[in-house]
């Protein structure tokens, strides 16, 4: 078992020195006396000492390069190591946001063609990089949706219905925008209830935020229908596309009659997670939304010609709902999402889905008969079961989650989507092989099986972990947020 | 590509399954809508990509090609070759969002260091786990003083100070209700006594930039006891590294520090991904947007870090939470972490005074260039805008024909300012190029 790691400020030790910078060649300047920071409480360690330090903390976590980490939603797919080697080329990573244009065709060129793979992919007119996440490009979308109607006049329209299966997201930004936030059941196969649906269809209705497949992995088999209601009743259809991993080359989203889809490169794109970000959601959108996307965007100002390469500048939409953020969106992440995309054409992204699709109807047909499943039907990249027996009591999710930990696996998402009682949501993603795929449901049905005879080593679950499960009652409640920090007094 | 699947892999599934093929598994899809022909390039190998991208990054001039003296919120700065080391660990940027602390105290306790540098070099008190990056950071911190007090006070001032993009995103964030956003379009030469006729008991926030986006660098001592006494909250922007050398926004008495982490470690990279910079005083902890990592302990005792105070995020308010953040800038904060872990205490300040030194004496020798002025006296840190005898668009174009990628032209965002420079030196800029860029300047001017 790995050693916990001591704090870095716990290993400081004044006056010793870590990177160094060359002595000033100007003239000297005085410092503005009255300005001059007197304290700096920062840790003094050498080079060898930090690198062992975040090299030991490395230790301490799981991630795609160890091992399984089938967390559903996320998408937890190989992060290919050519996508770092092409992000870091000089000619990317070390241009400025600011340089002149004609000093940047390169990268403009890039963005230009990542607009239109991801116009092509998911089946619209428009696409904007700029968004930072997904709940960035969930918020932009939200904020189009928003300044279509007050365009158009129809400033009443100030609901945003979202489906009982949404992620958390879809209700925050909504009612971040000033959108009320109306909730519609799912029916019996886990579709949108198209009467519920009907009944909240006035003309109040801003829009629908739809995952599909939605979060239980299954594909809204509805979804003409429900996009017809919406759209008759004057709504926009937005698509939360962190599923997309199920649709690439298999059905475009624009042509099922969503107006405004957030991709999340991060996802679907193979882009690394990083521990939480950074992440990039580009948004599409249908013709009529075209003019008020986030500026700027990469456009063509000269087509160029026989050995001349079209000339690239940045236009900003007249419409627009506004600026996102700084500058240009997550650029690092879109040159590896670009790079993924041109590792894979037409045919391999298709292929992508496919496995994807694959993976989790035979992982879901290993366990079904030991987990229940909801809804059974064939789903799409993830699927749902329920991390419970009701002859069993006082085991959960939570236990079969930590259990997981012991065989070498990161538990699936759990008590999510909030619809499916102690929900276990499973996205193996299409680069798992069928051998870990069977591995790991061997360890859910010795896991069922243990639940029956021996519910105490999924309680005392995670043992071989460096640390056991942890008291969030107590963080929550005794708040220490940070070390070292000489005016809280917290060491 | 990157599925392993074999022939025979895929048939004994298929059998598992009980589907006959593949596309057997898409049918609840609308038969007409399903399987499109995608217009996408032909498959590369890695071969082939990696030849690719080169050639397309090869369309760049970067900052080895060609001097710049480019700030207005992105820095070139050196970064330690054991921070790359660091972040290219499969471990840290294969992993995601820390949900499962046992597998993922790495992350949480890096993210725990994080906070603590961030809180020190800001002098705050409370840090959340990061944000995008500094203009969202910015339209978080208007967002939390309005939270703060309770959606009571209808309006923020913001000092034509802070950065145009920075505004331009706080528009966005909160033009769509009933917020008046007062203050832009103050005289652009007034220091933040011109506030302070704007703060009354209707304002929630005032935000100031420290050093401000013309690089001038303000005591907000007495602003913030003006922003105080009118019951509203004073969220500063700052930029980080100067934080290192100069009084920090904690010690003027700031509320909420925003900013940009880009100057902490991470590469230019076009504008992204950088990182968001957000913290607060104790008392607003539970109106912070983002994750926070907080210490806790195991049933045997031994110490450890979760996500904390978690109540207060989307995923459990869903549509009562004050904002819609999920995945933060994770890698980009571990960038920082490393980057000042290893500076440290007097690496940080040798670097932030190098800045320092260099930008004044690219100023003092700009400003003796016949026709040059420098725009303001008031002190500053790495950057500063010059008055030029001709248009800075004008003036820039001629720089580039030099081989110099030039300042800031004002222009572009100030109605009135087409004449001004703005000029960003930090360590990169080497003596010889400051010298070079003088004497070019010299020369297109008097041309």
């Amino acid at each position: 078992m790995i050693n916990l790691e001591p704090l870095i400020y716990d290993k400081t030790s004044p006056g010793r020195r870590g990177v160094r910078f060359p002595e000033s060649a100007v003239p000297h300047t005085d410092l503005p006396a009255d300005l001059v920071r007197q304290d700096l409480p920062l840790p003094e360690l050498s080079e060898l000492d930090v690198v062992r330090h975040f090299t030991k903390l490395s230790q301490l976590n799981h991630g795609v390069d160890i091992g399984f980490y089938p967390l559903g939603s996320c998408t937890m797919k190989y992060n290919p190591k050519i996508n770092e080697e092409t992000a870091r080329l000089a000619g990317f990573a070390g241009i400025h946001p600011l340089q002149p244009v004609e000093t940047a065709q390169g990268a403009l060129h890039l963005m230009y063609l990542m607009q239109e793979f991801l116009k092509e992919i998911g089946g619209f007119a428009g696409v904007t990089l700029q968004p930072a996440a997904g709940a960035h490009g969930e918020l932009t979308g939200v904020l189009i949706i928003k300044k279509y109607h007050d365009f158009n006049g129809d400033t009443q329209r100030n609901k945003i219905l979202v489906p009982d299966s949404a992620h958390g997201t879809n209700p925050a930004t909504s009612a971040m925008s000033g959108f009320k936030v109306v909730q519609i059941k799912s029916d019996e196969r886990g579709n949108v209830d198209l009467e519920a649906l009907k009944a909240e269809c006035d003309d109040t209705l801003a829009g629908f935020m739809l995952t599909n497949p939605n979060t239980l992995g299954l594909f809204e088999e509805n979804v003409c229908e429900v996009s017809e209601i919406v759209h008759q009743a004057g709504g926009l259809m937005y698509g939360d596309g962190a599923n997309m991993n199920a649709l690439l080359g298999i059905s475009k989203p624009g042509d099922l009659g969503v107006d405004i889809l957030h991709y999340n490169l991060h996802k679907t794109f193979s882009t690394p997670h990083g521990g939480g970000g950074p992440g990039s959601g580009p948004v599409g959108v249908v013709e009529k939304l075209v003019d008020f996307l986030p500026g700027p965007l990469v456009a063509v100002q000269d087509q160029g010609g026989e050995d001349v390469p079209p000339y690239y500048n940045f236009v900003t939409p007249e419409h627009t709902i506004g600026r996102m953020k700084a500058f240009h969106g997550q650029f690092g992440v879109i040159v590896r999402a670009f790079t993924y995309i041109m590792m894979h054409g037409a045919q391999g992204l298709r292929e992508v889905s496919e496995y994807a699709v694959l993976n989790a109807n035979y992982l879901m047909a290993l366990v079904k008969d030991a987990y229940r499943l909801p809804y059974d039907r064939v789903c799409m990249h993830e699927f749902v079961v329920e991390g419970r027996w009701p002859e069993i009591e006082g085991v959960h999710a939570l236990d079969i989650s930590k259990r997981l930990m012991d065989f070498g696996f990161h538990p699936p998402t759990n008590y999510f989507p909030l619809i499916v009682r102690e929900a276990l949501m499973i996205e193996p993603t299409e680069t798992e092989t069928k051998e870990t795929l069977d591995e790991f449901a061997k360890a859910l049905l010795q896991i069922a099986e243990e639940a029956k005879s021996n519910p105490d080593v999924l309680h005392q679950a995670p043992h071989v972990t460096p640390i056991g499960r942890l008291d969030e009652v107590k963080a929550a409640r005794n708040l220490v947020l940070c070390c070292g920090v000489p005016w809280l007094d917290n060491d | 590509m990157f599925h392993p699947h074999t022939d025979s892999d895929r048939e004994a599934m298929l059998k598992t399954i009980g589907a006959g093929s593949i596309e057997e598994l898409f049918e609840a899809i609308p038969e007409d809508l399903r399987f499109p022909e995608l217009d996408l390039p032909p498959i590369h190998t890695e071969m082939e990509a990696r030849e690719l991208l080169q050639d397309i990054s090869e369309g760049n001039e970067t900052q080895r090609d060609l001097p710049m003296f480019l700030g207005a919120g992105a820095y070139n700065h050196y970064i330690p070759a054991a921070v790359d080391f660091i972040l290219r660990r499969g471990e840290f940027y294969t992993a995601y969002t820390p949900y499962q602390p046992e597998i993922s105290q790495g992350t949480l306790q890096a993210i725990f260091e994080y906070q603590s540098h961030v809180i020190n070099l800001t002098g705050m008190e409370v840090s959340n786990a990061s944000h995008y990056d500094g203009a969202t950071a910015a339209a978080e911190a208007i967002n939390m003083g309005r939270v703060i007090l309770r959606g009571k006070r209808s309006k923020a001032v913001v000092s034509p100070g802070v950065h145009p993009q920075y505004r331009e995103t706080i528009h966005t964030y909160v033009d769509n209700d009933s917020f008046d956003i007062q203050g832009e379009d103050l005289d652009l030469t007034a220091g933040p006594e011109a506030l302070y006729p704007l703060i009354d008991e209707n304002t929630a926030v005032v935000m100031v930039q420290y050093p401000d986006f013309f690089g001038r660098v303000y005591d907000y001592t007495e602003l913030a006891e003006k922003v105080h006494q009118a019951g509203a909250i004073l969220a500063i922007v700052a930029n980080p590294l100067a934080s290192a050398l100069l009084k920090s926004p904690g010690e003027f008495g700031a509320d909420i520090v925003c900013g940009e982490g880009q100057p902490l470690g991470i590469p230019l990279s076009y504008g992204g991904p950088y990182l968001g910079i957000l913290a607060t005083r104790e008392k607003y902890v539970r109106h912070i947007a983002g994750r926070i990592v907080g210490e806790t302990q195991d049933e045997e005792g031994k110490r450890g870090y979760v996500l904390t105070l978690s109540t207060r995020e989307q995923h459990i308010r869903r549509e009562k939470a004050s904002s819609n953040i999920c995945t933060n800038q994770g890698l980009m904060a571990l960038a920082a972490t490393v980057h000042i872990s290893l500076l440290g205490k007097e690496g940080l300040r040798e670097v932030a005074n190098l800045n320092y030194q260099h930008a004044h004496y690219a100023a003092k020798q700009i400003s003796e260039i016949p026709g040059f002025e420098a725009w303001s006296d008031q002190t500053f840190f790495n950057e500063f805008v010059v008055k030029c005898p001709m248009p800075a668009g004008k003036l820039n174009d001629l720089l580039l024909e030099e081989g110099i990628v030039g300042g800031y032209d004002l222009g572009k965002d100030y109605p009135g300012m087409q004449d001004h420079l703005m000029v960003a030196v930090t360590e990169m800029n080497s003596k010889s190029q400051i010298d070079f860029l003088v004497e070019k300047l010299a020369e297109v001017s008097r041309d």
